[in-house]
Protein backbone atom coordinates (compact mmCIF):
# COMPACT_ATOMS: atom_id res chain seq x y z
CA UNK A 1 0.00 0.00 0.00
CA UNK A 2 1.16 3.29 -0.79
CA UNK A 3 1.47 5.59 1.99
CA UNK A 4 1.50 10.14 1.12
CA UNK A 5 3.13 12.47 3.60
CA UNK A 6 3.07 15.90 2.77
CA UNK A 7 6.57 17.69 2.87
CA UNK A 8 7.62 21.16 3.03
CA UNK A 9 10.63 20.21 0.69
CA UNK A 10 11.31 17.45 -2.20
CA UNK A 11 14.00 15.82 -0.10
CA UNK A 12 13.65 13.64 3.24
CA UNK A 13 15.46 15.37 5.78
CA UNK A 14 13.36 18.52 5.18
CA UNK A 15 10.20 18.89 7.62
CA UNK A 16 6.76 17.14 7.29
CA UNK A 17 4.62 20.05 6.38
CA UNK A 18 1.24 20.18 8.74
CA UNK A 19 -1.21 21.22 6.04
CA UNK A 20 -2.79 18.95 3.65
CA UNK A 21 -4.02 21.07 0.47
CA UNK A 22 -0.82 23.89 1.19
CA UNK A 23 1.62 21.17 1.34
CA UNK A 24 4.64 22.15 -1.27
CA UNK A 25 5.68 19.05 -1.94
CA UNK A 26 4.11 15.29 -1.35
CA UNK A 27 6.16 11.88 -0.51
CA UNK A 28 4.60 8.85 -1.60
CA UNK A 29 5.77 5.80 0.28
CA UNK A 30 5.53 2.75 -1.11
CA UNK A 31 5.46 0.08 1.86
CA UNK A 32 6.81 -2.80 -0.29
CA UNK A 33 9.51 -1.75 -1.67
CA UNK A 34 10.41 0.93 1.02
CA UNK A 35 10.88 3.66 -1.97
CA UNK A 36 9.72 6.93 -1.87
CA UNK A 37 8.93 9.28 -4.38
CA UNK A 38 8.59 13.33 -4.31
CA UNK A 39 5.44 14.98 -6.01
CA UNK A 40 4.87 18.42 -6.35
CA UNK A 41 1.81 19.89 -5.36
CA UNK A 42 0.62 22.40 -7.65
CA UNK A 43 -2.38 23.52 -6.35
CA UNK A 44 -0.40 24.79 -3.55
CA UNK A 45 -0.69 28.54 -4.45
CA UNK A 46 -4.53 28.40 -5.41
CA UNK A 47 -6.98 30.41 -3.97
CA UNK A 48 -9.78 27.90 -2.94
CA UNK A 49 -10.79 24.44 -3.38
CA UNK A 50 -7.38 23.25 -2.88
CA UNK A 51 -8.22 20.70 -0.37
CA UNK A 52 -10.91 19.11 -2.58
CA UNK A 53 -8.59 18.93 -5.54
CA UNK A 54 -5.61 17.86 -3.20
CA UNK A 55 -8.19 15.02 -2.18
CA UNK A 56 -8.92 13.83 -5.47
CA UNK A 57 -4.97 14.04 -6.95
CA UNK A 58 -4.55 11.20 -3.79
CA UNK A 59 -7.01 9.47 -4.89
CA UNK A 60 -6.24 9.51 -8.37
CA UNK A 61 -2.12 8.67 -7.11
CA UNK A 62 -4.00 5.30 -5.71
CA UNK A 63 -2.54 5.82 -2.37
CA UNK A 64 -4.56 3.91 0.85
CA UNK A 65 -3.16 6.43 3.41
CA UNK A 66 -2.55 10.07 4.12
CA UNK A 67 -0.59 11.55 7.00
CA UNK A 68 -0.39 15.17 7.37
CA UNK A 69 -1.05 17.81 10.25
CA UNK A 70 -4.67 18.21 9.74
CA UNK A 71 -7.59 17.96 7.05
CA UNK A 72 -10.49 20.35 6.24
CA UNK A 73 -13.62 19.89 6.39
CA UNK A 74 -14.14 18.95 2.39
CA UNK A 75 -11.23 16.88 2.27
CA UNK A 76 -12.01 14.64 5.26
CA UNK A 77 -15.42 14.15 3.71
CA UNK A 78 -13.52 13.48 0.10
CA UNK A 79 -10.90 10.89 1.51
CA UNK A 80 -13.93 9.46 3.87
CA UNK A 81 -15.71 8.65 0.90
CA UNK A 82 -13.04 6.92 -1.26
CA UNK A 83 -11.74 4.98 1.67
CA UNK A 84 -8.18 6.70 2.34
CA UNK A 85 -7.00 6.22 5.83
CA UNK A 86 -6.38 9.72 6.77
CA UNK A 87 -3.63 10.21 9.66
CA UNK A 88 -3.08 13.12 12.42
CA UNK A 89 0.85 14.13 13.30
CA UNK A 90 1.06 17.08 15.71
CA UNK A 91 4.80 16.91 16.50
CA UNK A 92 7.44 18.81 14.52
CA UNK A 93 9.05 16.11 13.01
CA UNK A 94 11.02 15.64 9.36
CA UNK A 95 9.61 13.44 6.45
CA UNK A 96 12.36 10.94 6.70
CA UNK A 97 11.47 10.34 10.79
CA UNK A 98 7.99 9.73 9.56
CA UNK A 99 9.17 7.05 7.14
CA UNK A 100 11.35 5.39 9.71
CA UNK A 101 8.47 5.18 12.18
CA UNK A 102 5.90 3.62 9.64
CA UNK A 103 8.84 1.10 8.36
CA UNK A 104 9.60 0.13 12.13
CA UNK B 1 -2.94 0.91 59.20
CA UNK B 2 -5.88 1.82 56.90
CA UNK B 3 -4.46 5.52 56.97
CA UNK B 4 -0.86 4.36 56.53
CA UNK B 5 -2.03 2.21 53.72
CA UNK B 6 -3.74 4.78 51.88
CA UNK B 7 -0.66 7.31 51.99
CA UNK B 8 1.51 5.25 50.43
CA UNK B 9 -1.24 4.87 47.79
CA UNK B 10 -0.98 8.16 47.20
CA UNK B 11 2.72 8.41 47.39
CA UNK B 12 3.09 6.12 44.49
CA UNK B 13 0.39 7.17 42.36
CA UNK B 14 1.39 11.29 42.23
CA UNK B 15 0.39 11.91 38.67
CA UNK B 16 -2.55 14.10 38.33
CA UNK B 17 -5.61 12.32 37.21
CA UNK B 18 -5.89 12.29 33.13
CA UNK B 19 -8.71 14.27 31.73
CA UNK B 20 -11.55 13.21 30.03
CA UNK B 21 -11.80 14.77 27.00
CA UNK B 22 -14.51 17.24 26.04
CA UNK B 23 -16.56 16.89 23.25
CA UNK B 24 -16.52 19.33 20.71
CA UNK B 25 -19.34 19.01 18.34
CA UNK B 26 -17.96 21.74 15.51
CA UNK B 27 -14.42 22.92 15.85
CA UNK B 28 -14.55 26.65 15.41
CA UNK B 29 -15.05 27.95 12.22
CA UNK B 30 -11.56 30.05 12.44
CA UNK B 31 -8.03 29.63 13.09
CA UNK B 32 -7.87 32.80 15.10
CA UNK B 33 -8.63 36.72 15.37
CA UNK B 34 -6.45 39.61 15.23
CA UNK B 35 -7.28 42.82 16.50
CA UNK B 36 -6.77 45.96 13.61
CA UNK B 37 -6.36 49.45 13.79
CA UNK B 38 -4.59 49.59 16.81
CA UNK B 39 -1.35 51.66 18.02
CA UNK B 40 1.65 49.25 18.86
CA UNK B 41 1.35 45.77 17.33
CA UNK B 42 1.33 43.05 19.69
CA UNK B 43 3.21 39.85 18.61
CA UNK B 44 1.58 37.76 22.04
CA UNK B 45 -1.43 36.01 21.25
CA UNK B 46 -4.23 33.72 23.75
CA UNK B 47 -4.96 30.49 23.02
CA UNK B 48 -8.32 29.70 22.98
CA UNK B 49 -8.94 25.69 23.44
CA UNK B 50 -11.84 24.00 21.45
CA UNK B 51 -13.45 23.02 24.06
CA UNK B 52 -13.05 26.67 25.65
CA UNK B 53 -14.93 27.93 22.14
CA UNK B 54 -17.61 24.87 22.16
CA UNK B 55 -18.31 26.23 26.14
CA UNK B 56 -18.85 29.77 25.19
CA UNK B 57 -21.03 28.91 21.83
CA UNK B 58 -23.63 26.48 23.91
CA UNK B 59 -23.82 28.84 26.81
CA UNK B 60 -24.02 32.11 25.37
CA UNK B 61 -24.84 31.27 21.78
CA UNK B 62 -27.26 28.49 22.34
CA UNK B 63 -28.38 30.00 25.45
CA UNK B 64 -28.28 26.16 27.04
CA UNK B 65 -27.50 26.22 31.31
CA UNK B 66 -24.19 25.01 32.45
CA UNK B 67 -25.87 21.39 33.34
CA UNK B 68 -27.38 20.99 29.75
CA UNK B 69 -24.04 22.02 28.49
CA UNK B 70 -22.16 19.76 30.80
CA UNK B 71 -24.16 16.38 29.03
CA UNK B 72 -23.03 17.86 25.50
CA UNK B 73 -19.57 17.95 26.07
CA UNK B 74 -19.61 15.02 28.32
CA UNK B 75 -18.34 16.26 31.79
CA UNK B 76 -19.31 17.26 35.34
CA UNK B 77 -21.33 20.79 36.02
CA UNK B 78 -18.12 22.20 37.79
CA UNK B 79 -15.94 21.17 35.14
CA UNK B 80 -18.02 22.87 32.46
CA UNK B 81 -18.29 25.55 35.00
CA UNK B 82 -14.25 26.13 34.91
CA UNK B 83 -13.37 25.93 31.60
CA UNK B 84 -16.44 28.39 30.74
CA UNK B 85 -14.55 30.61 32.96
CA UNK B 86 -11.40 30.18 31.97
CA UNK B 87 -12.74 31.05 28.46
CA UNK B 88 -14.18 34.20 29.31
CA UNK B 89 -11.08 34.97 30.92
CA UNK B 90 -8.98 34.60 27.74
CA UNK B 91 -11.74 36.65 25.11
CA UNK B 92 -11.56 39.45 27.78
CA UNK B 93 -7.51 39.23 28.24
CA UNK B 94 -7.63 39.38 24.30
CA UNK B 95 -9.51 42.46 24.17
CA UNK B 96 -8.08 44.22 27.09
CA UNK B 97 -4.89 43.74 26.02
CA UNK B 98 -5.19 43.96 22.44
CA UNK B 99 -4.00 40.52 21.81
CA UNK B 100 -4.65 37.78 18.80
CA UNK B 101 -6.87 35.00 19.25
CA UNK B 102 -5.65 31.56 18.26
CA UNK B 103 -7.87 28.52 18.36
CA UNK B 104 -5.91 25.65 19.36
CA UNK B 105 -6.90 21.75 19.18
CA UNK B 106 -6.69 21.50 23.41
CA UNK B 107 -8.31 18.35 25.08
CA UNK B 108 -11.04 18.38 22.95
CA UNK B 109 -12.69 15.12 20.81
CA UNK B 110 -14.28 15.95 17.82
CA UNK B 111 -15.30 12.83 15.60
CA UNK B 112 -16.49 9.20 16.56
CA UNK B 113 -14.38 7.98 13.82
CA UNK B 114 -10.72 9.00 15.02
CA UNK B 115 -9.22 6.81 17.07
CA UNK B 116 -5.73 7.98 19.15
CA UNK B 117 -2.40 5.50 19.44
CA UNK B 118 -1.04 6.07 22.43
CA UNK B 119 2.23 4.79 21.37
CA UNK B 120 2.73 7.82 19.16
CA UNK B 121 0.39 10.01 19.38
CA UNK B 122 -1.22 9.99 16.29
CA UNK B 123 -4.60 10.02 15.37
CA UNK B 124 -5.94 8.40 12.68
CA UNK B 125 -9.25 7.28 10.74
CA UNK B 126 -10.24 3.55 9.98
CA UNK B 127 -11.84 3.54 6.64
CA UNK B 128 -14.06 0.29 5.62
CA UNK B 129 -10.96 -0.41 3.42
CA UNK B 130 -8.76 -1.24 6.01
CA UNK B 131 -9.29 -4.67 8.19
CA UNK B 132 -6.17 -4.63 11.48
CA UNK B 133 -7.20 -1.71 14.23
CA UNK B 134 -3.28 -1.26 15.10
CA UNK B 135 -1.57 2.04 14.59
CA UNK B 136 -0.96 3.03 10.87
CA UNK B 137 2.38 4.79 11.48
CA UNK B 138 3.87 2.94 14.54
CA UNK B 139 2.00 -0.35 14.05
CA UNK B 140 1.41 -0.53 17.52
CA UNK B 141 -1.97 -1.95 19.02
CA UNK B 142 -2.48 0.15 21.86
CA UNK B 143 -4.59 2.13 20.64
CA UNK B 144 -8.56 3.68 21.80
CA UNK B 145 -11.20 5.20 20.01
CA UNK B 146 -12.02 8.69 21.10
CA UNK B 147 -15.40 8.38 22.28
Amino acid sequence: MKTLITSTTSTPEGPFDKRFGRAAWFCVLDEKTGESTFIKNENAEGQSGIGTKTAEKVVELGVGKVISGDFGPKAKKLLDKFGVQMVIINEDLKVIDIINRIKG
Amino acid sequence: MRIFSLYLYEQKFIMARPKTLRKVVKPPGFKGYKPYGHQHAQTKCVELLYEEYEAIKLADYDLMTHQQASEVMGISRATFARIYERARRKMAEALVEVKEIKAVYGHALLDKSWLICHNCNARFTIPETIRNRNCPVCKSFNVEALK
